[in-house]
């Protein structure tokens, strides 16, 4: 061998030396489900649309969103987050503000008139959707995309279901529904208003329909029986958030009680003190704890002035005043009467004690399922008669906009899946993004931005939105507070920390590969990823 | 230091990389053409610090001097591991010569450079702290008070590793070593020796000294891609843990690079003609167990039979060089 003067060994010569033979177990890369994507009733990737909002690429985080919700805007506005409940930065600071960063997409995307992708080629099959509701909304576009002929009955004058008829204006603005609601439309789906179905089976032969999806709802309200004389008016809590819609606002006097102690009951005094009602009072049999309705909300009431009653129920209803009755828990924390009674001045009393299900287009189907006054499906979302789906308020779940939207969206996949005579495979869900799998001394320090409230005056006398938007800076800040946890978010620390250089990067975008020829198997590279997307595998030795 | 966030970034400067930065002010060792001057298939211990170090260090030494580098090697574990005949993971020239000469080695190259009037080549020297503070020391010092023109790597595993584990001036007191058994009512190295070669450095006020750890990346770049920049004398100490002789999983190298910073055991500064220009706060302080746990070499301090005043002594050195240092954010100290 050749070398110049004073040279004995040539450079980097060491790779004739594989290394990865003393490895005993391997680092693998992997893409773990992040909790917040877990938590999410409509099934959104939310890392995944975080991402692209980290840097700045706002069209195509609303692409990646809008891939799984086609609400984003209505989204950022009424969903309960459950994925901030679930976020991982929770236990680092405070978790991340999704739901800020969801809206300030959807905004966006509607100030910058973002259109959903062309759909795929038609596929020749018409499909019925039952109610313009946010599972039908969401059902209908999915169909769509997938190249589906779809057409929307609607019973009501307008679309949107519960989002318009029972979710106030001070928290969903109209525009912003209608916004987005026109934008399902332009998929060439088809919405007929006035068109209540009433035998779903004659509907379906009549239209040449395939397949059909109900999503009719849960708007009839539940009425208890309250001694009453003439004079006292009762009204149920969705019937007047359906009336402030229409040109007669509700009459509800100058003392409106409301009964209940769900996210209705908190909406409806809420919408009673905007409409001038001094005295806008909930009467609720158990403690604030106990409260159905989200917290947040509760406490957004009584900063406007709503009065609670906790641990109460009212036993009579007479002239201008109800008795209530005081309750004590017992030691299983159900309400006991104490027989303790007080008088209150009312001049209206709401009952927000739930909702139920018109099942009339259901009637003389054969193979359905009807329980507790909701329509059994499979996991599927299939009722028992074959090629009608049913999904929404009208099933058995939790009654959120969020769960409407992501039944729209399995049943559409279902519905793809059924029509093709084939069943959807759903792969297998990742393992999870526990917060113990992150190495969280790598993110910065930074605390949730706060979402501006509107003044409480305004609050009190105005169906204004309360809660205001992040702005850019501020939604990119917020959108980079996420710690990505479970997939790799392109750090480099794995190409970085590896003292053997067995790293691969390949390039934006594309992630890292492990060199395994000369990977030592120290775990290294496992330890320091900040978002556990490294997992280390035993080898077959 | 230098890197002064002035937008939130996610990681910040925390990663290696990160692909929200702009191009140039990101890490050399998160550019794919990084020189990766110490290359794959050397024999260092899964998990080895000192290679991760080295490959950190002169890669930075690298990129500054534009791929114009040579290097001198003390006799050690980066010698041996790296370059066992016929084989080196050397990807620039680089000579070895003996345990106690680098320095000297390196001035002699340094003095040829200047003789031929290649001002463009540069000049490295590098070991381990055996043979930088015990072997090299006099080599060292000479290199020192003549001012000349090398940039000295010490990468500081805290003892003679490569040969054995034994103790060197460098080796923490309490440490079990091959040479400072867990024996006696004293077990492990003595309190009170040992050196503190970057305080000595910076009593020659040589233009610049500082200390590092493979913890910290960005600063560890900061530091090396700065003294590339000057003349003259140079030091930079880094501390590379060892799996090996400290007893430790190869996975901890960094988190225990990490707790050393973050307990004040090793202060991270930096000092231009002897005084301390700035130092790396420490962001979330600990005890000192937290970082001696992991280590078997100081396992006998706990347990059935624990040390618990050993321990303290441990974190009264912990506690003076935060004070010394001001290692504390501003206005804790």
């Amino acid at each position: 061998m050749q070398k110049p003067f004073a040279i004995t060994l040539k450079p980097g010569t060491s790779l004739t030396n594989h290394t990865g033979t003393w490895r005993t177990a391997r680092p693998v890369y992997l893409d773990r489900l992040p909790p917040c994507n877990n938590a999410c009733p409509a099934g959104e990737n939310i890392q995944g649309w975080l991402f692209h909002a980290e840097s700045g690429e706002y069209e195509k985080a609303w692409r990646v969103l809008v891939e799984n919700n086609p609400l984003p805007a209505v989204m950022g506005r009424v969903c309960y987050h459950p994925c901030e409940g679930a976020c991982n930065r929770g236990q680092l600071d405070s978790s991340v503000g999704i739901n800020s960063v969801e809206r300030f997409l959807g905004d966006e995307a509607i100030k910058r008139g973002w259109k959903f992708a062309a759909p795929a080629a038609s596929s020749g099959k018409k499909v019925l959707v039952v109610g313009a509701g946010p599972s039908g909304l969401s059902a209908a576009y999915h169909l769509a995309r997938l190249g589906h002929k779809v057409e929307i009955q609607e019973a009501g004058p307008l679309a949107g279901g519960m989002m318009r008829f029972g979710i106030p204006k001070y928290r969903l603005p109209r525009e912003v529904l209608d916004a987005e609601v026109q934008r399902i439309l332009d998929l060439g789906v088809t919405l007929k208003f006035g068109t209540k179905v009433a035998n779903i089976e004659q509907s379906m032969k009549d239209g040449g329909f395939d397949a059909a999806f109900l999503a009719v709802g849960a708007h009839i309200g539940k009425r208890t029986f309250i001694p009453a004389g003439d004079a006292t008016k009762i009204v149920d809590a969705v019937s007047v958030l359906r009336s402030m819609e229409g040109e007669d606002k509700p009459m509800l006097g100058r003392r409106v009680v409301v009964y209940g102690g769900g996210n209705t009951a908190i909406d409806v005094a809420r919408t009673a003190k905007r409409l001038g009602a001094s005295e806008a009072i909930i009467v609720y049999r158990r403690t604030r704890d106990k409260m159905p309705a989200h917290d947040f909300e509760v406490e957004e009431a009584l900063q406007e002035g709503v009065m609670v009653k906790w641990l109460s129920t009212i036993k009579q209803a007479g002239e201008g005043n109800i008795t209530i009755e005081k309750m004590a828990l017992d030691e299983k924390g159900y309400p006991q009467p104490t027989g303790e009674f007080e008088t209150l001045e009312a001049d209206s009393v709401v009952l927000a004690l739930g909702q139920d299900v018109d099942l009339s287009l259901l009637e003389g189907v054969s193979g359905l399922e009807i329980k507790d006054g909701t329509v059994q499906v499979s996991p599927n979302m299939m009722t028992g008669h074959p090629g009608i789906f049913a999904g929404g308020d009208m099933v058995p779940s939790e009654r959120t906009v969020t769960v409407a939207v992501g039944h729209g969206k399995k049943a559409a996949r279902n519905i793809d899946a059924w029509l093709r005579g084939a069943t959807q495979e759903v792969p297998p869900k990742h393992e999870l993004a526990e917060f113990d799998k992150l190495n969280t001394w790598y993110y910065s320090d930074a605390d949730k931005t706060v979402r501006p409230m509107l003044d409480i005056i305004r609050r009190q006398t105005s169906f204004d939105e309360v809660q205001g938007g992040l702005n850019e800076s501020t939604a990119l800040f917020e959108a980079r507070r996420c710690l990505s946890c479970g997939n790799c978010f392109e750090c480099d620390n794995c190409y970085g920390v590896c003292p053997d250089n067995a790293v691969i990067k390949l390039g934006p975008g594309k992630r890292f590969e492990f060199k395994y020829d000369y990977c030592k198997g120290c775990g290294l590279c496992v330890a320091e990823c900040p978002c556990g997307a490294i997992k280390m595998v035993a080898e077959d030795i | 230091m230098s890197f002064q966030p002035v937008k939130f970034y996610q990681t910040g400067t925390l990663t290696v990389g990160n692909r929200l930065l702009a191009q140039d002010e990101r890490s050399v060792q998160a550019n794919q053409m990084r020189s990766n001057s110490i290359n794959s298939g050397h024999r260092a211990c899964q998990g080895c610090g000192e290679a991760l170090g080295a490959r950190y260090a002169i890669d930075a030494a690298m990129a500054e001097s534009n791929g114009q580098l040579i290097a001198a090697n003390a006799t050690g574990c980066l010698e041996v591991f790296s370059t066992p005949y016929p084989e080196s993971s050397w990807q620039l020239p680089w000579i070895h010569s003996l345990f106690g000469n680098a320095p000297a080695v390196a001035t002699g190259i340094a003095a040829a450079m200047k003789v031929k009037g290649r001002n463009d080549v540069r000049v490295v020297a590098q070991g381990g702290d055996g043979g930088t503070t015990d072997i090299g020391f006099g080599c060292l010092s000479g290199m020192f008070e003549r001012n000349d023109d090398v940039l000295y790597i010490c990468y500081d595993n805290q003892g003679y590793m490569n040969t054995g584990v034994q103790r060197s001036s460098a080796t923490p007191p309490a440490a079990r070593t091959a040479t400072t058994m867990p024996v006696g009512p004293e077990p492990g190295n003595v309190f009170g020796q040992g050196k503190n070669v970057p305080e000595i450095a910076m009593a020659h006020n040589i233009p610049y000294v500082a200390t590092a750890t493979v913890a910290d990346l960005r600063d560890l770049e900061y530091k090396v891609r700065k003294a590339m920049q000057m003349r003259g004398a140079r030091y930079i100490q880094i501390f590379v843990p060892c799996p090996l002789g400290w007893g430790a999983a190869s996975h901890d190298t960094i988190r225990l690079a990490r707790l050393a910073k973050e307990t004040g055991m090793f202060p991270v500064f930096e000092a231009e003609h002897g005084e301390v220009t700035s130092v790396l706060k420490i962001r979330n302080k600990v005890a000192v167990e937290e970082y001696l746990k992991p280590q078997k070499r100081f396992a006998h301090l706990f347990g059935k039979h624990a040390h618990p005043e050993t321990v303290a002594r441990l974190q009264a050195i912990a506690d003076r060089n935060i004070r010394k240092y001001k290692l504390l954010p501003e206005g804790e100290n």
